[in-house]
């Protein structure tokens, strides 16, 4: 019988052939934790007295989350890990290099591996064909020593985008889709699997939105099989001696196959709290909604590409009086490909905050934390209730071009007035 | 068996409502972060709940990040079970490895303040206020197996090594 993408994979890391529902012991390649997690990951490994990790070239501790650190406690969580890194031989991304799910793709994730990594978004590297899953500090810990840990082979819900994209239509508003289609747990303990000719035509860079917000449905991971967008991403990052294809059989058995029309799909909005809670940029709610805040960055919509389009929109043009607008790069080699292209200056010159790399104003803890009753319009995956610092805030998630848009406007707009 | 009464959360509570980022400062101070379980859904609940309560949710319990302080603090406060219709796949994982029960079963019928009893190895939870019960299904044997030593470090620690039979 055929086999999905995720039992391939897993297949290959177990040493035996799996299909959906079996439970194996499974090698892994890569681990990653970060600042809000990688300390309690360390603490475990300490009490499991163990000596080091078993694969230090690909464990990756990251500082991403509070970074620079905005307090003396979490100054001190990055010591630890900084010191966790050099005891053991494991990699250190500090302060500045940026957010984890971009950096491990630009560095140390190849396709046909196993990443699991300690926080929820590391599904972002199943866009090369990798499984890649978060899961607690516990879990990690354990593969970092042990290099391997335990998994359900997933059953696998296919997606298959065809059709041309509109202009002004981007990944993030065909994602934000189907999440609002299946719900916030339309895909738990399942494998995503995107496929179709919109995905074939996407590069990396756009196929890691789908792969990055699959989580926001519930899913273990998001895979797309590699290709030659793939190798040519590979190349790019100075890897392509590590690129290998990975598809599924033609005869593989899903649970569910979705077949969507790009053509279909508009600007889409996720309205506060929950991801699925969406609308079309036309709706009715989306009117007259004033935003105080816009952020674009993150491991969901901070790279290159998003900053490429959020700067041709911006480019001459101000901010709109009363919105501040927020701009922080996924990764110092996004910085500094937007400084060289002239689009730190163009938003500089809009009126913007640019921050360092990392994973800023996503996480609620420092560089932009919503004030009560704010609204905010960000690039990132998730938008629950106090994510941004407050309870009492109210984030909506849209595009790179929904949000420079809304950044131009003061209020929540459809972005291709803009184009 | 675990006995407590019942305080009900309703549908997606996340892991913003159970420990939240303005609160990352303190997940390297589990017993003071535990003092704000659940501070952004019921900012009641952490100063008030008696030890052996449960926590009863609606549909996706612990939707959100990977953060594991979220089921470490719900057991550290001294909840004796989760109780939700459907979970988050990571925070249900996360629960089992830091040893914190986690019952998945219709809780429709619970009410606030509810009197509930938890036999684990049958897979029954009682309302003794309303008097019904409810069973609930069995985990797979690898979680039980990890979850009767007290959690993943316990487990690896007496079996020298991740060796689970699958």
């Amino acid at each position: 019988m055929g086999q999905t993408l995720v039992e391939k994979i897993l297949s290959a890391h177990a040493g035996q052939s799996l299909q959906a529902g079996d439970m194996a012991v499974c090698n892994v390649d890569v681990c990653l934790t970060q600042d809000g997690t990688g300390p309690l990951a360390v603490r475990q490994i300490e009490k499991l007295g163990a000596e080091g990790v078993k694969n230090p070239e690909k464990t990756v501790l990251f500082i991403d989350h509070a970074a620079p650190s905005p307090r003396k406690e979490l100054s001190n969580d990055h010591m630890l890990l900084r010191s966790f890194a050099k005891k053991t031989g494991s990699q250190l991304s500090d302060i500045g290099d940026g957010v984890c799910h971009q950096v491990i793709m630009e560095k140390y994730l190849n396709p046909g591996e196993l990443l699991i990594g300690a926080d929820s978004h590391t599904c972002t590297g199943g866009a090369i064909g990798a499984f890649a899953t978060g899961m607690g500090s516990t879990d990690v810990a354990v593969g970092m020593v042990f290099g391997k840990t335990w998994l359900r082979v997933p059953e696998t819900l296919k997606f298959l985008i065809s059709g041309d994209l509109p202009s002004g239509v981007y990944s993030k508003d065909i994602i934000l889709h189907i999440i609002g289609m299946i719900g916030a747990d339309g895909a738990t303990y399942k494998a995503m699997e995107f496929a179709g000719e919109i995905i074939e035509r996407m590069t990396v860079p756009e196929r890691m939105v789908f792969s990055n917000m699959a989580v926001e449905a519930g899913a273990k991971c998001g895979l797309i099989a590699s290709d030659g967008m793939t190798g040519k991403f590979m190349e790019e990052m100075g890897r392509k001696e590590f690129f290998t294809l990975v598809k599924a059989d033609t005869d593989a058995v899903y649970e569910r196959v979705y077949e969507l029309d790009a053509a279909e799909i508009i600007p889409t909005v996720s309205f506060p709290h929950t991801v699925d809670n969406t609308r079309p940029i036309d709706h009715d709610d989306c009117r007259d909604l004033s935003i105080q805040q816009v952020f674009i960055g993150t491991c969901t919509n901070g790279r290159i590409e998003d900053l490429r389009i959020a700067a041709a929109m911006l480019k001459g043009r101000k901010v709109h009086y009363g919105t501040r607008l927020i701009v922080t790069p996924a990764s110092r080699r996004v910085y500094g490909q937007a400084l060289r292209e002239g689009l730190l200056e163009i938003f500089n010159d809009v009126g913007a905050s640019i921050n360092s790399p990392g994973c800023g104003a996503c996480v609620g803890v420092h560089q932009g934390i919503l004030g009560d009753g704010e609204r905010c319009l960000a690039t990132q995956n998730r938008n629950f209730q106090g994510r941004m610092g407050n309870v009492n805030g109210f984030i909506y998630l849209g595009s790179p071009a929904t949000a420079a848009a809304t950044a131009l406007a003061g209020k929540l707009v459809d972005p291709r007035k803009y184009l | 068996m675990l006995q407590g009464n019942a305080w009900l959360f309703g549908d997606d509570i996340s892991t913003d409502h159970i420990a939240p980022g303005r609160l990352f400062h303190l997940r390297s101070n589990l017993p003071e972060l535990a003092t704000h379980v659940l501070e952004d859904a019921r900012p009641e609940f952490a100063g008030k709940m008696a030890k052996g309560d449960f926590v009863v949710g609606g549909r996706n319990f612990g939707l959100g990040s990977s953060r594991e302080h979220a089921p470490t603090i719900i057991k550290l406060a001294g909840v004796s079970a989760v109780v939700a219709k459907s979970f988050a796949r990571i925070f249900f994982r996360n629960a089992i490895n830091v040893g914190l029960p986690v019952i998945i079963c219709n809780t429709d019928r619970i009410k606030e303040g509810d009197q509930l009893e938890a036999d684990l190895e049958k897979g029954v939870l009682k309302n003794v206020t309303q008097g019904y019960e409810e069973s609930f299904p069995a985990l797979p044997p690898v979680m039980t197996a990890i979850l009767a030593e007290g959690g993943l470090v316990p487990y690896v620690q007496k079996h020298g090594d991740l060796t689970i039979s699958c």
